[in-house]
């Protein structure tokens, strides 16, 4: 008998509905509100009206939005680009054929961060920056006078923590590419005569190249989306210092009670994040 | 056959979508207000600190079980929403959009009131209050005007009432040479009399004020209202309805704020500052430990370090004062206060109205709201308070009472919220040394411009 499509339908009814209402339907509705004046309180809340492009006129018109965008990238390149995936890819590397126990002691250290939830790393983080906190007693030792580190050093200070957070997935997504690279294929290179870091560049990293994208993205749009963490440590503060696109999405809606507004701004998150990916698939030549 | 399939199709969908709505659907059983027991149950929502809580300890201390004993026919559920001040807002204006999770009654912030009553979240009540004897002339009249909405209407009952002030710690003051009680003229003599604490005092804090915008509206309120009023500007002008976003007042208010955080230097340090809890820190930790000199907070504050407060201070009335803030110059009446306070009123999507009323009127009579307010260290709303036996003996009640005769209220206008979130932003951008006083005020102009129209602001 042949098989006919309508079958095959009937079968994917449920899950396409499921994705239908579950997360279709509320995209759509957030690309709506993005051009509504949706507020939360005022007489707003009651008259609920298409407003065209007003919210995003107005968006780039904010300079709090303009800021919010480079302290986000900056967010980004330093505690996502730099931080966990170059970090996380040298200790794949150092722990690459080491000792079982050497790995494993280091692994559990580094996962420590990535297991522990993002709230609980945020107050670990305040109690290691506070005035009184670890990292001033520390620098105390050699004579150095406490600095205000949430204040001084506000953005340094979150991208450390976020660096924390997030280097062992980056370490254990790299650490499972490396793994599947013959060992003869290394060897055969060395036997060759290349450097240790020619072998790196032309032989490993290539290899990898996959998992270098795949992880670049998820960490990407991970970080594009941390909140809980800055709004803990610094409240987007002191002034705007830290206040990435979440942190202002947040004030904006649930603070200012413009939900049309954050809705729009949260259009923005999303397109940042998508071209985002779209340059790493791009400039890495691999297709998804 | 064809035709057959496309059926079965279309029923497995409609199915599916059946089982998923009644999946959605069911978590709302048990929610709502309705009946328990054959009773009617009133849910009354108010914002929680934490558990010293004593607002719920004064609901548990007996009030309800009176009710109901007097009306078998009603239960009251108390639900505290632990939440920031600003959280709260957002939170309570949730639960009131829909009749699944509205409560009965539910304490609104009077800076909110007219928003949320703008927005058709709260019942008018002009009917009920019309026939409430005690509504005519037992509540302070010019409080009436913070429940009341754009329409005329009353959307909710004042219940607290308060005023703002200098704390100060009279032991520290007095080791500094200044003189107690303190009484400052104008703001050069509360500067200076911060800078003498840091030049003789090494390791005191000189002088908090609430900067940090994670505190919310107290850094409208409590610092830059209290400033703006005691100058001759205001931040609302009622004969043109616009808001006033550039003034010589409104740019002296900045630069005291620039002055006593980045040029003296007598403020608190920046870690306290923009600290959420900043007010809770000064006034449990930093005060009693005689780290603290003076504060610009609420009338309430002081009972922190009551007998059964946070933080107990023993024979409080000798150690601790509380001062009026001086206009700018001393000019006429020489002291300003910003009064607000809370109110209960009843959400539109209540499900129990009737009932949420009943309590309302006997959370609100004398003895209950001066109850409430003795324990909470408040003021009362309500004229006859004076007349309930230990009303007024209450350490500091008699200042800061004497205050409500120079206060100022907040613009009675629905758009209060956005410009205030505006200015606590910017407060703190001031305190932390990222923005001048001149750029704050371009700053301020732009962005209230930006949420509310050209149309809306104007420049004194």
């Amino acid at each position: 008998m042949k098989r006919k499509p309508r079958g095959a339908f009937l079968f994917l009814t449920p899950s396409v509905l499921l994705l239908l209402i579950f997360f279709i339907v509320p995209i759509i509705l957030t690309i709506c509100f993005a051009f509504t004046n949706m507020a939360l309180t005022g007489s707003a809340a009651r008259n609920l009206q298409f407003i065209g492009f007003q919210n995003f006129t107005n968006m780039f018109q904010d300079p709090d939005f303009r800021i919010s965008v480079w302290r986000t990238l900056v967010f980004l390149i330093f505690s996502a680009v730099i931080g966990q995936v170059v970090l996380g890819f040298i200790l794949a590397l150092l722990m690459k054929e080491k000792n079982i126990t050497f790995r494993r002691i280091i692994g559990i250290i580094v996962i420590a961060g990535w297991v522990t939830p993002e709230i609980v790393v945020a107050f670990c983080m305040v109690a290691f920056f506070s005035d009184n906190g670890t990292l001033n007693q520390i620098i105390g030792w050699f004579g150095i006078s406490p600095v205000s580190w949430l204040f001084s050093f506000p953005m340094v200070s979150v991208i450390i923590a976020n660096i924390w957070h997030g280097t062992a997935f980056s370490m254990m997504v790299y650490q499972s590419a490396l793994d599947e690279i013959p060992k003869d294929i290394e060897e055969a290179a060395t036997i060759d005569g290349a450097s240790s870091f020619k072998t790196l560049s032309y032989i490993t990293i290539p290899m990898v190249k996959g998992s270098i994208v795949t992880n670049m993205m998820l960490v990407t749009l991970q970080t594009l989306g941390v909140f809980t963490l800055i709004y803990t440590m610094t409240g987007g503060g002191p002034g705007t210092a830290t206040q990435t696109l979440p942190v202002f999405m947040y004030n904006q809606a649930f603070v200012n009670y413009q939900f049309g507004y954050g809705t729009a701004i949260s259009l923005v998150l999303l397109v940042i994040g998508i071209v985002a990916s779209l340059f790493y698939m791009k400039s890495m030549k691999v297709k998804v | 056959m064809k035709a057959n399939k496309l059926k079965v199709s279309m029923t497995a969908a409609m199915a599916s979508l059946l089982l998923l709505t009644t999946a959605c659907s069911s978590g709302n059983s048990n929610s709502g207000s309705g009946t328990a027991e054959g009773k009617q149950e009133v849910t009354i929502t108010f914002r929680s600190s934490g558990s010293e809580d004593t607002l719920t300890k004064y609901f548990e201390s007996g009030l309800i079980e009176k009710f109901e004993t007097d009306n078998p026919d009603i239960k009251i559920k108390i639900a505290p929403v632990l939440a920031s001040e600003g959280d709260y807002t957002s939170k309570i204006v949730l639960q009131m959009k829909s009749p699944d999770t509205a409560p009965d009654i539910v304490a609104e912030d009077t800076s909110i009131i007219k928003s949320d009553a703008a927005a058709g979240y709260l019942e008018p009540l002009d009917t009920q209050v019309a026939g409430w004897s005690d509504w005519k002339d037992k509540f302070i009249e010019n409080l009436k005007a913070g429940v009341t909405g754009e329409d005329g209407k009353i959307y909710g009952i004042p219940a607290t009432s308060d005023t703002r002030g200098i704390w100060y710690n009279k032991e520290l003051l007095a080791q500094a040479g200044l003189p107690v009680p303190f009484k400052p003229a104008n703001w050069d003599e509360v500067l200076e009399a911060a800078r003498t604490i840091k030049d003789k005092l090494p390791g005191v804090t000189p002088l908090n004020m609430i900067v940090g915008k994670s505190s919310g509206e107290g850094v409208t309120m409590q610092t830059l209202e209290m400033l703006l009023y005691g100058t001759n500007d205001t931040l609302y002008n009622d004969e043109t309805k616009k808001w006033v976003v550039s003034s010589p007042g409104l740019l002296d208010s900045f630069k005291f704020i620039d002055q006593l955080f980045n040029v003296d230097k007598t403020g608190p340090t920046m870690q306290v500052a923009l600290n959420g809890q900043a007010g809770s820190i000064a006034f449990q930790q930093l005060f009693p430990q005689g780290k603290l000199a003076m504060a610009v907070d609420g009338s309430w504050a002081g009972s922190t370090w009551f007998e059964n407060g946070a933080a107990p201070i023993e024979n409080v009335a000798d150690k601790m004062g509380f001062a009026p803030f001086p206009t700018q110059n001393g000019q006429e009446p020489g002291a300003i206060t910003m009064s607000g306070g809370w109110a209960w009123s009843i959400p539109a999507q209540s499900q129990n109205k009737e009932a949420a009323w009943k309590f309302m009127e006997f959370l609100m009579n004398q003895e209950n709201a001066t109850g409430r307010v003795m324990a909470e260290g408040n003021l009362s709303p309500r004229n006859d308070s004076v007349d309930v036996a230990g009303y007024t003996d209450r350490t500091y009640t008699a200042e800061a009472q004497a205050l409500l005769e120079v206060a100022k209220f907040r613009p009675a206008n629905d758009e209060y919220a956005t410009v205030s979130a505006q200015l606590q932003s910017i407060v703190e951008s001031i305190a932390s040394g990222k923005l001048s006083p001149e750029d704050a005020v371009k700053q301020l102009k732009d962005n209230v411009v930006r949420a509310l129209g050209e149309d809306k602001v104007e420049v004194k």
